[in-house]
């Protein structure tokens, strides 16, 4: 398991050779890339600011893939976050999860996608025409992870 | 002593990253946060006016229940916007 969080852009083929290189017993690598958005709620968005808790950060997302690990049997994750000011196009973060078979490798990554989504402490600024903004929380992503209570 | 943090929108408007505070015994998280309201102002605002934040006890989500003792970090901060 593998948890950054880091100022720095990071290369996917890069991280997803690293996780799977000289394990042959892995059948199936699942990612998820988040990339900055030019438009939030209607208004055009020319950069943001994200801001964590550097300690907590890292202990929420290793307690989050642990938990992962309990309900799946997959065989490593990575998690990259990124922090400080990024630009729309600019990746923000990376969750890739290894498994014998894709079932697992999906769902694992979607898991600790929607998990992060609500408890990793993590907040964003937005920069707009209208000035500065933090972004509110959506309800969507409570109910995103939700779901993983009734399966 | 306990630790107390803020961050993202809070820490801007309470115009502070946190300090250090004697706890009294059998404190909770609820009543820390009504022992920070009482200061009224900005503080009863955010700490008083039911607004959504979120307590972490050391580092881990903690629910308003939660007992804090002696040397506890307690982090108040809004709903997470990560990922």
């Amino acid at each position: 398991m593998s948890i950054r969080v880091q100022t720095e852009d990071f290369d996917v083929g890069v991280e997803i050779n690293r996780l799977r290189q000289q394990r042959p017993d892995i059948g199936a690598v699942a990612a998820f890339v988040g990339q900055v958005r030019d438009l939030n709620q209607g208004d055009a968005v020319a950069g943001m600011t994200l801001e964590h808790y550097p300690g907590m950060t890292e202990k929420s997302l290793e307690t989050i893939v642990q938990q992962a690990r309990a309900r799946w049997d997959i065989m490593d994750a990575l998690v990259i976050h990124r922090i400080g000011h990024l630009k729309p196009l600019d990746q923000i973060v990376l969750v890739a999860v290894a498994g014998a078979h894709r079932g697992e490798a999906f769902h694992a990554c979607e898991f600790i996608m929607d998990y992060l989504k609500t408890e990793a402490p993590f907040w964003k600024k937005e920069q707009t025409p209208h000035g500065e903004r933090w972004v509110d929380a959506r309800s969507s992503d409570d109910d995103a992870r939700a779901r993983w209570h009734e399966a | 002593m306990i630790r107390l943090l803020y961050f993202a929108r809070l820490r801007e408007a309470l115009g502070s990253v946190g300090e250090e505070l004697a706890p009294q015994a059998g404190l909770t998280v609820e009543a820390l946060m009504q022992q920070l309201a009482q200061r009224g102002g900005i503080w009863a605002e955010e700490f008083g006016s039911g607004k959504s934040l979120r307590a972490a006890v050391n580092q881990t989500l903690a629910p308003v229940t939660t007992e804090i003792h002696d040397g506890d970090e307690v982090a108040f901060f809004p709903p997470v916007t990560g990922g």
